[in-house]
């Protein structure tokens, strides 16, 4: 720290309230994927419909014996099926066990089969997922965080493709324009707090007995149960991605940086560059 | 500074695999199990505070019934009692209904056939995540609980079944009243307008169709009304429940 450098622009970038649901939900989110594929190997195949009609599956994981007695796990995605045995279908745990399950021991909760644990972690984990949610959500409207920080300006709607681009090209803005969030990743966030985490919660009701029962609606609209059990899983992916995309642009753009801003809401702006991107 | 961005790293890292990794030996921690199971009761007062007691489970047609409906848990008791009721077509067998009723009985088959009967094709919501629609028939629980008269101490209906797993304990399963008199949770001796088979739970099985599957005893053999279900086997309220399963299977 005894470089000759101009002291670097210090910015708040994130309150109290963001940074403590952003972890809250990092510990949620782990916690509800790997249970949720606890559950899922319960009964590793999805359906579009009320039924889960066995010769009519969108998706299946199923280990197959062979003649050495080695099962081979094989996945069938819309009638195509790939072997893919040592992850799906068949897989060995931290031991060197070989398993029969659909998604290996290391990314279910708990690790062996054990549905009833997974269920409760689920559980328990859903409602501080959604208590949290709904707080975060609340706190962003009536406070000035949806409207100053995740909605996107008319410019920014106009410049989206250019930025995407830049995204791509890993060309991130610098300076100022560092300290704002840009046009995709608004849209990103926008799209994970209004879109994704709500159709998640939702479709999860939906497979609810009870709350079907209430309130139809909840899966009449996915056209059935089964139906809704398939979008809940596809909310899961597309959560895992978002997760994934959101991992490297963090780490690209300043990991450190980033993390601490996270940590204790003071973000170090990146000096201005002289060929930089606005 | 390069101390503090290790630490940083490093614990957020440690916080991470302990989340991940530790939540398996939590798993085995029974403080921590107590905790995990509070969402039970979260979930069952959230969703009677948001939806009525009488909510009617969704009803299909006959051109809904799925062409295989799977069996689970026993498809075929191997208790010799129940397999010489079996042999004979369950003519001797007979629901004993006891426990804190003004009037306790038997039902044969026939006593059951005669009272009221209702029938309902439903979905069939399994906790590992299928479903299957089926039809039902047989009484409403609330028509047999009115034949015995409940006490007004009585606040579970406990169900009784004729199987037992390897290691030998028996299948039982229970619901609250407010359950237990819903129109839909009947004693049915009919699927898809034949006799109920074996392995869905001959003669008699219980639909609770706004709960998952394991609620629905199968071979059921005596009802009892109780104040509390902390005596019976493991003391949580059915077989399932005894395994770690919730007792309240609305979600």
């Amino acid at each position: 720290m005894t470089d000759a450098e101009p002291a670097p622009e210090r910015l708040y970038r994130h309150t109290v309230p963001v940074r403590l649901a952003h972890w809250i939900n990092v510990a949620c989110l782990s916690i509800l994927v790997m249970s949720g594929l606890q559950i899922f190997n319960a009964h590793p195949a999805l359906y579009w419909g009320e039924r889960s009609d066995p010769d009519r599956t969108l998706l299946s994981i199923e280990a197959v014996g062979s003649d050495d007695a080695t099962p081979v796990g094989l996945t069938t995605v819309f009638g195509r099926t790939f072997d893919t045995t040592g992850v799906l279908g068949v897989s060995t745990d931290s031991a060197g066990r070989i398993h029969s399950r659909g998604f290996p021991s290391w990314v279910t909760l708990p690790g062996p089969q054990w549905l009833a644990m997974g269920r409760r972690w689920h559980f328990f984990a859903a409602w501080i997922f959604v208590v949290n949610g709904t707080l975060f959500a609340t706190y962003s409207l009536a406070g000035r965080h949806l409207w100053r920080d995740l909605l996107p300006s008319w410019r920014e709607l106009r410049g989206l493709g250019k930025s995407v681009v830049d995204h791509l090209r890993f060309r991130h803005p610098t300076g100022d324009a560092a300290g704002r969030y840009n046009g995709p990743q608004k849209l990103a966030y926008l799209g994970v707090i209004f879109g994704l985490g709500p159709l998640i919660v939702w479709t999860g009701l939906a497979m609810s007995p009870r709350m079907d029962a209430a309130f139809p609606w909840l899966s009449d609209v996915w056209g059935g149960r089964q139906s809704a059990r398939t979008v809940h899983f596809t909310a899961c992916v597309l959560f895992i991605g978002y997760v994934a995309v959101h991992v490297v642009m963090v780490a690209a753009t300043g990991l450190w940086n980033n993390l601490r801003s996270m940590v204790s809401g003071w973000y170090r702006l990146p000096p201005p560059d002289p060929g930089g991107t606005r | 500074m390069i101390d503090r961005r290790r630490l940083l790293i490093q614990g957020l890292a440690a916080v991470g695999l302990g989340v991940l990794a530790g939540c398996d030996a939590l798993s085995g921690d029974a403080r921590v199990v107590r905790l995990l199971e509070r969402a039970e009761q979260a979930s069952r007062r959230a969703q009677r505070f948001l939806s009525s007691r009488t909510a009617m489970a969704k009803e299909f047609t006959a051109a809904d019934l799925s062409s295989i409906f799977p069996a689970n848990g026993t498809v075929n008791p191997v208790n010799p009692a129940y397999k010489a009721l079996a042999e004979r077509g369950f003519a001797d067998w007979a629901l004993k209904v006891g426990g804190l009723v003004e009037r306790p009985r038997s039902f044969s088959l026939a006593d059951l056939r005669r009272l009221p009967a209702r029938t309902q094709i439903t979905r069939h919501d399994c906790v590992e995540g299928w479903s299957a629609i089926g039809q039902w028939m047989g009484p409403q629980l609330s028509t047999v609980l009115g034949v015995v008269r409940p006490l007004p101490r009585a606040r579970y209906v406990v169900f009784f079944c004729a199987d037992a797993d390897e290691a030998g304990a028996t299948y039982y399963e229970s619901l609250d009243l407010e359950e237990a008199v819903h129109p839909q949770t009947i004693l049915a001796y009919e699927m898809n307008g034949g006799p109920l088979p074996i392995p869905h739970g001959a003669p008699l099985r219980l639909r609770v169709e706004r709960q998952l599957g394991y609620k629905m005893a199968k071979y059921l053999m005596r009802i009892e009304l109780r104040d509390s279900l902390t005596l019976i086997e493991g003391g949580r309220g059915g077989y399932w429940e005894d395994q770690g399963y919730e007792w309240y299977a609305g979600i």
